[in-house]
């Protein structure tokens, strides 16, 4: 299992068809991916375990996310003012 | 690009636009054989010193124009539910880039790999260089690969844009906090030019998008170029 992940992660060309956001409007595919990298990295690391699963995550809202979008949020992140649920 | 006394679309630079321009010449085709028959029953009408007084109603000449309009609407409905749902087909892009609408440029990110972003500002008309196009050159260029499937998502950090390339068979609404996007495939290397499609403020007209489509390796050795200018 960890080496499908591993080597989705590596063969990783741009994004993919996500069935869960089929249409043109594709703002919560970004957020949803952003939102869920920083789960799985806190839920793995306080469990003391590798994040390099997390990273598919990663690659994904980095590809689909405005850089401005990212820099804000993390902005939030460490303000504690980002509106989603971490 | 468009040129002056231009009436017909640009040269499709897309496999979708080239269906949207064969559907045009259709749908025109019929319309215009239309206008044609009833431009010439119209004046052969109001020619003739025949009079028919006699006439009170005819079932067979009401049932044909009944059903020869309908059958030619469904000739024409099929095809464009065809490229309809052909443009809506899922693809697997090979690349996605963010195309992000200002006052007035728009920024383009290749973000899939390194973070790459740069502006895309008009190049002002007294700076041109002879053989550029007015209002349409740009001092970079949204390179892409040719023949490769590309996802552009379209937003902006201000106001409302728009995003076109006619030649491509692309228009995407350019909306502050939203992600729309598009896919196209260039089928030739070339340069494509398009213009802001949403007013914008004062310099709506001179915010333009060009697209350049290159071979592979010409992209790869131009984005490692880009990031190293960054």
């Amino acid at each position: 299992m960890a080496d499908l992940i591993e080597d989705k992660i590596k063969n990783y060309k741009t994004a993919p068809f996500d069935a869960r956001f089929p249409n043109t409007n594709q703002t919560r595919n970004c957020f949803q991916n952003y939102l869920d990298f920083h789960r799985c990295s806190k839920a793995l690391s306080s469990k003391g375990q590798d994040t390099s699963p997390c990273e598919w995550y990663q690659k994904v809202y980095k590809s689909l996310c405005p850089m401005s979008w990212v820099e804000k949020w993390n902005g939030q992140i460490e303000d504690g003012s980002f509106p989603g649920k971490i | 690009m468009a040129h002056p006394t231009q009436l017909g679309f640009q040269d499709a630079a897309s496999p979708v636009m080239e269906e949207l321009l064969h559907f045009h010449d259709h749908a025109l085709m019929i319309v215009l054989l239309i206008s044609t028959l009833v431009l010439y029953i119209i004046t052969a009408m109001v020619s003739t010193k025949l009079t028919n007084k006699y006439i009170l109603d005819s079932q067979e000449i009401e049932i044909v124009w009944t059903i020869l309009p309908a059958v030619i609407l469904v000739l024409i409905a099929l095809p464009s539910l065809r490229i309809l749902y052909l443009m809506d087909e899922i693809n697997d892009p090979h690349l996605t880039i963010k195309a992000m609408g200002h006052q007035w440029y728009w920024s383009y990110e290749y973000t899939d790999y390194e973070n790459l972003g740069f502006d895309s500002y008009m190049i002002p008309t007294q700076d041109l260089t002879p053989g550029q196009f007015r209002l349409l050159e740009t001092d970079h260029r949204m390179v892409v690969p040719m023949e490769s499937p590309v996802r552009v998502l379209v937003s902006a950090e201000d106001v409302l844009h728009s995003w076109a390339v006619p030649s491509l068979g692309v228009k995407m609404d350019a909306v502050p906090g939203r992600l729309n996007q598009t896919a196209f495939i260039a089928s030739r290397p070339g340069v494509f030019y398009g213009q802001c499609s949403e007013i914008c403020g004062a310099n709506h007209s001179f915010m333009p998008i060009v697209v350049e489509a290159v071979p592979l390796e010409h992209f790869e050795n131009w984005s490692s170029l880009m990031l190293e200018d960054a």
